[in-house]
């Protein structure tokens, strides 16, 4: 790997060189590394399309860093990464995209990511989406997120684009069984004339299934946010999902939580706030001494933590 | 040391401009501990807003060690070493207090550090340091970190702005008792807007503004026993609370 792509793996990973665990690194479409563990294996699939990644039953405290780097302009693929999860296990997931397109033609990768999460396994997703270059071409990024969780499972999902992606359609959805647990905390910084979209439909089918979908946003100057979170409960469970957006500059923001239920029992709540920086909150950091900026830039910060 | 010099704040009203503050001297010398009270809606917090840059005063001149700040912004006199607490302490989505005493401190404040700002204002310190500084906070709560905040500063001149309002009695009488080392241990000048009675207790010099104007201005000595049983001053042992 050349220096660019070295820099956006840090971004996107907080990779300092190669990773502990298994890992499987990918750079402008090809396969850059890849390192498998006794319990976590990573095979490509036959046709090319992506990787399987199989985790044994009842592994603990072990990871796995998947990073994609596209420094090369034009570059467009899909990609189909599935995550076989095995019963009782505890794993970190490491996902996430950086482009560099210094060019002038648009750059895409499309990852689509599904996950079997095996009964009781406990997993904690981090994806991170970067996009970086001075080219007149557009850093494009539409993840596609499927979450299958068998019984007494938890998910904690970490997704998180603060910079530099033109373009990009999120799409995630989860079905959960009896006792699953997942919680979403997405967070999304947009700037320029960027377009955000991003799409959950969580599925309660099992009794006491659990799931907390939780966007924090931020939107500059020009941009456009959409956030579209769907809730159904299938069964007595609980549900939560908010959305809370800091609006600034000219930039437009659309949050449609929606919540369907479909059992007697099943609790549902959503939330919604959009709203730019209180006067109050710049005042008072710059009473600590910070430029209007300076506070500007920690109320953002502290908000997408 | 601060001069205020002939200081006037007009807003505008419906029937033209309003006068807040009214051709207001006063000087805070260095090391002192100087109480500010009187009736509500006399001007009291706009004096405290004027002084720190919030609001800029419509005529006459503010100066802080000899240099006139008066055309400084709010940024520029916090860096020139003046420090406000709020009387409602703003809410942060996402900060965490130790965040917040770092950015006062200007520094990179360890946790132990900031845990000695928090003990300082009688809360335990590591059951707050990680937390955001958001809703889930009480206002007696806010308060202490707000105050937490300004000590750890440690600037030549801090306003506090009713550190008693919004908060019940009970959590006052520990906060006054903040109040009390912070006399013993300040090394610059203090202004205190208040009316509790222990507060004006321990204060060198008590000022009264009432109606944008200075009412009075004097020792504790002085001014004190014209002040017990008006509105200025309010004994908490009054609410039946023994002390």
């Amino acid at each position: 790997m050349d220096q660019i792509q070295e820099r956006i793996l840090e971004e996107v990973a907080d990779l300092h060189g190669v990773p502990e665990g298994a890992y499987n690194i990918r750079a402008n479409g090809k396969m850059a590394a890849r390192n498998t563990t006794a319990n976590i294996d990573i095979i490509s699939k036959e046709d090319g399309s992506g990787i399987d990644i199989h985790i044994k039953p009842g592994t603990h405290h072990e990871s796995v860093h998947i990073p994609v780097v596209l420094s090369e302009s034009g570059l467009k693929e899909v990609v189909y990464n599935d995550f076989y999860i095995g019963e009782d296990s505890d794993v970190v997931i490491v996902a996430g995209c950086g482009i560099s397109n210094c060019g002038v033609q648009d750059s895409e990768h499309d990852g689509i990511h599904r996950f079997y999460v095996g009964k009781n396994a406990r997993v904690k997703y981090v994806e991170k989406h970067y996009g970086e270059g001075d080219g007149t071409g557009q850093r494009i990024l539409n993840p596609g997120t499927e979450v299958y969780m068998e019984e007494g499972s938890t998910m904690e999902m970490e997704m998180v684009q603060i910079k530099g992606v033109d373009s990009t359609q999120r799409s995630t959805i989860a079905e959960l069984k009896a006792g699953a647990k997942l919680l979403v905390k997405e967070s999304l910084l947009t700037h320029g004339i960027q377009h955000a979209v991003s799409k959950y439909e969580v599925r309660l089918n099992g009794e006491n299934a659990n799931a907390d979908v939780v966007s924090r946003s931020v939107a500059q100057d020009e941009s456009y946010q959409e956030f579209d979170s769907r809730i159904v409960g299938n069964a007595p469970c609980t549900g939560h999902t908010e959305c809370d957006a800091i609006i600034m500059g000219h930039a437009k923001v659309l949050a449609i939580p929606q919540l369907e239920a479909n059992d007697l029992d099943a609790a549902l709540i959503h939330e919604a706030a959009i709203g730019k920086i209180a006067g109050d909150q710049i005042i008072k950091l710059m009473t600590l001494g910070l430029t209007e900026e300076e506070a500007e830039a920690q109320i953002i910060n502290g908000f997408l933590r | 040391m601060l001069r205020l010099e002939n200081v006037t704040f007009d807003v505008e009203a419906e029937n033209g401009p309003k006068e807040i503050i009214r051709n207001v001297c006063l000087t805070i010398e260095d090391h002192k501990f100087v109480v500010v009270t009187g009736p509500n809606g006399g001007g009291k917090s706009t004096l405290a807003k004027l002084i720190a840059g919030i609001e800029k005063p419509t005529e006459g001149r503010i100066y802080f060690d000899g240099e006139d700040i008066t055309d400084l912004g709010i940024t520029e006199r916090a860096q020139a070493g003046i420090s406000f607490a709020f009387q409602q302490p703003v809410r942060f989505k996402g900060i965490r207090v130790i965040d917040l005493l770092r950015l006062a401190s200007g520094k990179k404040l360890s946790v132990a550090n900031g845990c000695e700002y928090l003990s300082k204002v009688g809360l335990c310190a590591k059951d707050y340091i990680e937390r955001e500084v958001n809703a889930s906070l009480s206002g007696g709560e806010l308060k202490r970190i707000e105050i937490a905040t300004v000590l750890a500063r440690g600037t030549k001149m801090t306003l506090f702005d009713e550190p008693e309002a919004g908060i019940d009695l009970w959590s006052f009488q520990s906060l006054i008792q903040v109040f009390e080392r912070l006399r013993e241990s300040t090394e610059g000048s203090v202004m205190i807007i208040s009316h509790q009675e222990r507060i004006l207790n321990i204060a060198d010099e008590i000022v009264v503004v009432r109606n944008g104007q200075i009412a009075e201005q004097g020792t504790r000595e002085e001014i004190l026993p014209s002040l017990l049983g008006t509105d200025a001053a309010v004994n908490t042992c009054h609410f039946g609370q023994p002390m």
